[in-house]
C-alpha cells in the first residue's frame, strides 16, 4: 500500500538541479505530493523537502536514482514521529460587517492570523500540518473561500542533530 | 591527467583543446558548425588529438562508443549547437543504455542569447537531462579544464555513461587562463567499488552450497574488465555460465562450462539453466525484460546473488538475497578467495547431477538453423563463415535485429572487447560508424561491421569517412531485403501481413555501386559456393573499407525465441517447437 513519505534532499546550489530532481520522479513514474525549495545554513547547499506517496520498495529505487544524481549530496527520510512538519496557508475568505467576528474566531482558534483586511475579505495565514490547514480550511469554507494559496511542506528533524552534520551519516543506498 | 600545466593567458577554445590534450584524447569524432567554431581553430593545431571529420553527428557519437567500447577509454564526439547537438541525442541514449564511456561536447549560442529562440539554439543539457550520466553548461571560461577533467572522470568511472559538456559560444571566445591538473568538484560523486566483506561472505556460503546454481554475467563484467578474473571463478566453482548480449566474449564460447546467450533469443541450456537454477549468481547484469521474459516467471526457484556498480540496479526489477555494490572485478576477486576458504574447510556441494541435466539440454537443443528451401543463402551461414574465417582476434560489430541476433550466436567470440553491438537501445544503424570508431581505437585488429540492409541504409554515409580518413573496416551487409526482424514478427504474430518491412533494397540500392562511389570495394554474393571466396577477398584488403552485399533469403527467422512478455517456460526451440523438460530429471 502507497504511503506518505519525506524526503529530505541536500542538492549542490547549481542551475538545473529542480529540474534534474522533479524529471527524475516523473521519468521513473513516481508523483510528488508536494516539494519545496531553499537555502540552507550553508551557502552553497539547497534543500529540497519532497513527499511522496509511494510503496517501500519503489522507495528505495526513487531515492537510489536519486541519490545517482552527480548534484545530489544527501537524502534523508524523515519520520513524521521524529520530525516537526509544516506547511504555510494563505487564504482570501468572505467577511462582512455579519461574518467577520465569526472569521476571526476561527483564525483565534487555530492560532493563525490576519494578514490583510478589506471590507469584505479578510486574509488569513496560517501554518501546521497539513491535517491542521485541512481542518481550519474546512471550517472557513462556509464562510467563502475566494483565494487560496499553500506552500509546500518543509521539514526538520527533532532533536539536535543536523543532517548536513557530520554526526549524520548518508542514508544507507547500498542495502 | 598525467600532463602538469598552469599560468598564462588562453581563450576558451584553447583551453578546451589543451583540456582534451591533457586528459589524454586521441581522437574526437565531430563536424563544425557555427557555435563550435571557436573551438576547432586551436583543434586544427593540436599535435596530440586526431579530429575526424564524420558526416553525421550521430555517426560520430556512435563512432565514440565503438572506440570506448573496443579500448575501455574514453570515446570524445562534437558537434555544434542546434542541430548539431541533436543530432548526438541517439547515441547518447544508446551509450546511456549500454554504460558506455563517452564524452559529448557541444557548442551553445552565446550565453547572452540563450533562451531567445536564437539561430540553432537548443536546450541540450534539458534534452539530454534524462540520457547522460550529468551534463554541464559551462558559464565561466575559467571552468573549462575542471568540467573537461570531471566530465572524463564521470564517464569512465563507476557506471560509465555519456557525459555532455555544452559550451557557449562566448566563453569559448573569452580569455581565460589555463591550468592543469584541475580540482574536481564533485562533491555528490562516490561510486563505491570495494564490495562489502560480509556480503561477500555470504555469498560465498550460498556460491558453494547451491545445488543449481548458474554463473549470470553481464555487460558489466566486461566494463570492470574482469574477464580473467570470471575464468578463475568459473573454473574454481565449476558452475555454469551464461554470457549476456552486453557480455559476449567475457567468457569463451568454445569453454565446456559456457551455455551461450540467455534471453530471447538465447539458447535453449542458458535460458533452461537460469529457469531452473537455484542460485544466480549475477555479475554486472541488471535481470533486462529482454533476459527475464516475463519477471514474475522468472527463475521462481532461484535465490538471488547480485552484484553490480550501480545500488539502483539492485533490487530494480528483481530482489536480490546477497546485494553487493562495488567493482565487478574487485567482487570477483574477493568471491574466489571466500570460495576457496570454504572449499578448504569441505563445504563444497555436488553439482554434478546439475550438469548432467544442464548437458542433457545443451546436447537435445544446440544452437542451428535449417538450409533454406527455396536455394536462397542461409544468413546464419553468412555470419558463422564471417566468423570463422575472421577468427577470434577480429572484432564483430553488429547493427540491431536478426543478423545482430545470429552474429551473437554463430560467431565464436572467445575474447573480451571483440563483440560490439548496440544491446540496451537497441538502435538500428549502429554498426558502420561504431566500426569506424572500433578501428581508429583498435587499427591493427580486423573490423567486421554485420549490418542489415534496413540498418545499413541508416547510417552508411561514415563509409566515406572511413575512404577519406584511412579506416579500413570490413561491411557484410546481410540483405534479405527487408526489415528481418520487424517481418519475422509479422509473421509470427500479424499473420504474415508484411506491412511496411519490405525494403526491396536487393533491387534498390545497388550496394556494390553505392560501395563503390563512396570510396569502397564493393562484392556481391548469393550463392553458397561464394561465401568463403568472397569472405576471403575481404580479408586480402587492408587499406581500403570493403563492403559485401550479402545477399540472402528473406524468410529465415532467429531461433530460440521466447516471445515476448511470455514466460521463459515458454521458450521455442525452433517454429512450434517447445523443449521436452517432463524427461529431464532436475537434481
Amino acid at each position: 500500500m502507497a504511503t506518505t513519505h519525506t524526503l529530505s534532499v541536500l542538492v549542490e546550489d547549481k542551475p538545473g538541479v529542480l529540474a534534474r530532481v522533479a524529471s527524475l520522479f516523473s521519468r521513473r513514474g513516481f508523483n510528488i505530493s508536494s516539494l519545496a525549495v531553499g537555502p540552507t545554513e550553508t551557502p552553497s547547499v539547497s534543500r529540497m523537502t519532497i513527499v511522496v506517496e509511494v510503496e517501500d520498495l519503489p522507495l528505495e529505487q526513487v531515492t537510489k536514482q536519486l541519490n545517482k544524481l552527480v548534484n545530489v549530496l544527501k537524502i534523508v527520510e524523515l519520520d513524521p514521529n521524529a520530525s516537526v512538519q509544516r506547511e504555510l496557508l494563505l487564504v482570501k475568505v468572505k467577511a462582512d460587517l455579519t461574518s467577520r467576528s465569526h472569521v476571526l474566531e476561527t483564525v483565534q482558534l487555530f492560532r493563525a492570523k490576519v494578514v490583510d483586511v478589506a471590507t469584505d475579505a479578510v486574509t488569513i495565514e496560517a501554518t501546521g500540518t497539513a491535517d491542521k490547514l485541512a481542518a481550519l480550511i474546512k471550517v472557513l469554507e462556509p464562510f467563502g473561500i475566494r483565494e487560496l494559496v499553500q506552500s509546500g511542506l518543509v521539514a526538520v528533524g527533532r532533536g539536535s542533530r543536523s543532517i548536513t552534520g557530520a554526526e549524520t551519516r548518508l542514508r544507507s543506498v547500498s542495502a | 591527467m598525467s600532463r602538469q600545466e598552469s599560468g598564462g593567458t588562453v581563450t576558451g577554445a584553447q583551453s578546451l583543446v589543451r583540456s582534451l590534450e591533457s586528459v589524454g584524447a586521441e581522437v574526437v569524432f565531430g563536424i563544425p558548425g557555427g557555435a563550435i567554431l571557436p573551438a576547432y581553430d586551436p583543434l586544427f593545431d593540436s599535435k596530440t588529438v586526431r579530429h575526424i571529420l564524420v558526416r553525421h553527428e550521430q555517426g560520430g557519437g556512435h563512432a565514440a562508443e565503438g572506440y570506448a567500447q573496443a579500448t575501455g577509454k574514453v570515446g570524445v564526439c562534437m558537434a555544434t549547437s542546434g542541430p548539431g547537438a541533436t543530432n548526438l541525442v541517439t547515441p547518447i541514449a544508446d551509450a546511456y543504455m549500454d554504460s558506455v564511456p563517452i564524452v559529448a561536447i557541444t557548442g551553445q549560442v552565446p550565453s547572452m542569447s540563450i533562451g531567445t529562440d536564437a539561430f540553432q539554439e537548443a536546450d541540450i543539457c534539458g534534452i539530454t537531462m534524462p540520457i547522460t550520466k550529468h551534463n554541464f553548461l559551462v558559464q565561466h571560461v575559467d571552468d573549462i579544464p575542471r568540467t573537461i577533467a570531471e566530465a572524463f572522470h564521470l564517464a569512465s568511472t563507476g557506471r560509465p555513461g555519456p557525459v555532455l559538456v555544452d559550451l557557449p559560444k562566448d566563453i569559448l571566445q573569452a580569455s581565460g587562463t589555463f591550468a592543469w591538473p584541475p580540482t574536481l568538484d564533485l562533491p555528490g560523486y562516490h561510486p563505491t567499488t570495494k564490495p562489502h566483506a560480509k556480503q561477500i561472505r555470504e555469498a560465498a556460503k550460498l556460491i558453494a552450497t547451491a545445488k543449481r546454481p548458474v554463473l549470470y554475467v553481464g555487460g558489466g563484467v566486461l566494463k570492470a574488465r574482469a574477464a580473467a578474473e570470471l575464468r578463475v571463478l568459473a573454473e574454481l566453482t565449476g558452475i555454469p555460465v551464461v554470457t549476456t548480449l552486453m557480455a559476449r566474449g567475457a567468457f569463451p564460447d568454445s569453454h565446456t562450462q559456457h551455455l551461450g546467450m540467455p534471453g530471447m533469443h538465447g539458447t535453449v541450456a542458458a535460458v533452461t539453466a537460469l529457469q531452473k537454477s537455484d542460485l544466480l549468481i549475477t555479475l554486472g547484469a541488471r535481470f533486462d525484460d529482454r533476459v527475464t521474459g516475463k519477471l514474475s516467471t522468472f527463475a521462481p526457484d532461484a535465490a538471488v546473488i547480485h552484484a553490480d556498480i550501480d545500488p539502483a540496479e539492485i533490487g530494480k526489477n528483481r530482489e536480490a538475497d546477497v546485494p553487493i555494490v562495488g567493482d565487478c572485478r574487485e567482487t570477483i576477486i574477493e568471491l574466489i578467495a571466500a570460495v576457496k576458504e570454504l572449499y578448504d574447510g569441505g563445504t563444497r556441494a555436488d553439482i554434478t547431477g546439475w550438469w548432467k541435466t544442464v548437458d542433457q539440454w545443451r546436447r537435445t537443443y544446440p544452437l542451428g538453423y535449417e538450409e533454406p528451401t527455396d536455394g536462397s543463402l542461409a544468413p546464419q551461414h553468412v555470419i558463422s563463415r564471417i566468423g570463422a574465417i575472421g577468427g577470434p582476434e577480429a572484432l564483430y560489430v553488429a547493427g540491431v535485429g536478426q543478423h545482430q541476433m545470429w552474429a551473437s550466436q554463430f560467431i565464436s567470440y572467445e575474447n573480451p572487447y571483440t563483440w560490439l553491438n548496440s544491446g540496451g537501445l537497441g538502435t538500428m544503424g549502429y554498426s558502420v560508424p561504431a566500426a569506424m570508431g572500433a578501428k581508429v581505437g583498435r587499427p591493427e585488429a580486423t573490423v567486421w561491421a554485420i549490418d542489415g540492409d534496413g540498418c545499413f541504409q541508416m547510417t552508411n554515409q561514415e563509409l566515406v569517412t572511413c575512404a577519406i580518413e584511412g579506416i579500413p573496416i570490413k561491411v557484410a551487409v546481410i540483405n534479405n531485403g527487408n526489415l528481418g526482424m520487424v517481418r519475422q514478427w509479422q509473421t509470427l504474430f500479424y499473420e504474415g501481413r508484411y506491412s511496411n518491412t519490405n525494403l526491396q533494397s536487393k533491387r534498390i540500392p545497388d550496394i556494390v555501386k553505392l560501395a563503390d562511389a563512396m570510396g569502397c570495394i564493393g562484392l556481391r554474393c548469393d550463392t553458397k559456393d561464394d561465401v568463403d571466396a568472397t569472405i576471403e577477398k575481404a580479408m586480402a584488403v587492408d587499406d581500403m573499407p570493403v563492403v559485401i552485399d550479402f545477399v540472402v533469403g528473406q524468410d529465415a527467422m532467429v531461433w530460440p525465441m521466447v516471445p515476448a512478455g511470455t514466460s521463459n517456460d515458454e521458450i521455442l526451440a525452433a517454429r512450434d517447437t517447445r523443449p521436452d523438460y517432463d524427461s529431464d530429471e532436475l537434481v
